[in-house]
C-alpha cells in the first residue's frame, strides 16, 4: 500500500463513492454506521499501547544512539 | 533519523483511534481488538522501513491489521471464534443522536452479514476508505469491493426493515431506511 492521493480528489472520489452506495453523510445506514464507529474512536487510545508505542520508540532510540557513537558519528 | 522515527510515530499514533475501531469491528470484543492493535503496532514497528512517508499510513496500518486478524484466525481455527464481529459488546461511550434500541438493533443487523460484506461496508462508510483503498486492503477487484458494499447495504436495510416492523410497526427506523433508497 504505497498510493498518494492528491487530498482533493481523494475526498471528492470518496464522497462520491459514498453517495453513490447510500452510505453518504444523510443516508441513515451510513450515519449508524459511523455512529458507532466513531463511539470506539471516542474512547481514546488504552494506556498499555500508548506504553508499547513509547517503549518501542526509545529503545530504537537507544539503539541509535550506540551505534552513533560505535561509528564515531 | 530521529527525526523520522519521531514522525513516523506521530503519524502512527493519529491513526490507532481509527485502526482500534475497525480492530473492534473485526473481532467484536474489546479485549480482543487491543491485543490485535498492538500485535499490529509491533508489526508496524518492525516494517517501518518498508513503509514511504508521505504515502497513506492509514491504508498500510490497516492492511497489516486485517492480515494479522485473518492468519491469527487460521492459526486458532474457527472453533474459538466466540463472537459474531461487529460490535457486538456494549460501547463504553454511547453515540447521543441515537436512541440505545436504534443501535442495538443496528449491531445486530450488522453481525449477521458475511464477514467480507461487513468488512466492505466499513471501510467505505464508517473508516473513509476509497474504494480503490478498501480493495487495496482487502486483496479483491475494486469491483467486487463495490458489489460487496451494495450488497451489505440492501441486507442490512432489509433486516432493518423486518426488525422495526416485528418489534414496532413499520417505526421511525423502517420510515428512514426507506427515505434513504430514495436518495441513491
Amino acid at each position: 500500500m504505497t498510493k498518494d492521493n492528491g487530498v482533493g480528489q481523494h475526498r471528492t472520489r470518496m464522497q462520491a463513492g459514498r453517495a453513490e452506495e447510500g452510505l453518504g453523510p444523510n443516508t441513515d445506514i451510513g450515519s449508524r454506521l459511523r455512529a458507532l464507529y466513531g463511539a470506539v474512536q471516542d474512547e481514546g487510545v488504552p494506556d498499555q499501547l500508548l506504553d508499547l508505542l513509547e517503549k518501542l520508540d526509545s529503545a530504537e532510540m537507544a539503539q541509535t544512539g550506540s551505534r552513533s557513537k560505535r561509528t564515531g558519528e | 533519523m530521529a527525526a523520522e522515527g519521531t514522525s513516523f510515530k506521530r503519524e502512527l499514533l493519529a491513526t490507532l483511534p481509527s485502526l482500534r475501531a475497525f480492530a473492534v469491528s473485526l473481532t467484536g470484543k474489546h479485549d480482543k481488538a487491543d491485543d490485535l492493535v498492538q500485535d499490529t503496532v509491533m508489526k508496524a514497528w518492525a516494517k517501518q522501513s518498508s513503509f514511504e512517508m508521505g504515502t497513506n499510513i492509514k491504508a498500510w496500518l490497516f492492511t497489516i491489521l486485517r492480515n494479522e486478524f485473518y492468519s491469527q484466525m487460521r492459526k486458532r481455527g474457527r472453533e474459538v471464534q466466540d463472537t459474531d464481529g461487529a460490535f457486538t459488546e456494549r460501547l463504553s461511550v454511547h453515540p447521543s443522536q441515537y436512541g440505545s434500541m436504534d443501535l442495538e438493533d443496528f449491531k445486530k443487523a450488522l453481525s449477521q452479514l458475511p464477514d467480507d460484506q461487513r468488512e466492505a461496508v466499513i471501510l467505505i462508510g464508517a473508516s473513509g476508505f476509497s474504494y480503490e483503498e478498501a480493495a487495496a486492503i482487502c486483496e479483491c477487484a475494486v469491483g467486487t469491493m463495490k458489489s460487496r458494499v451494495s450488497r451489505a447495504r440492501s441486507r442490512l436495510t432489509e433486516l432493518l426493515k423486518i426488525s422495526g416492523e416485528s418489534d414496532y410497526g413499520p417505526d421511525a427506523v423502517s420510515a428512514q431506511v426507506t427515505s434513504g433508497n430514495h436518495l441513491v
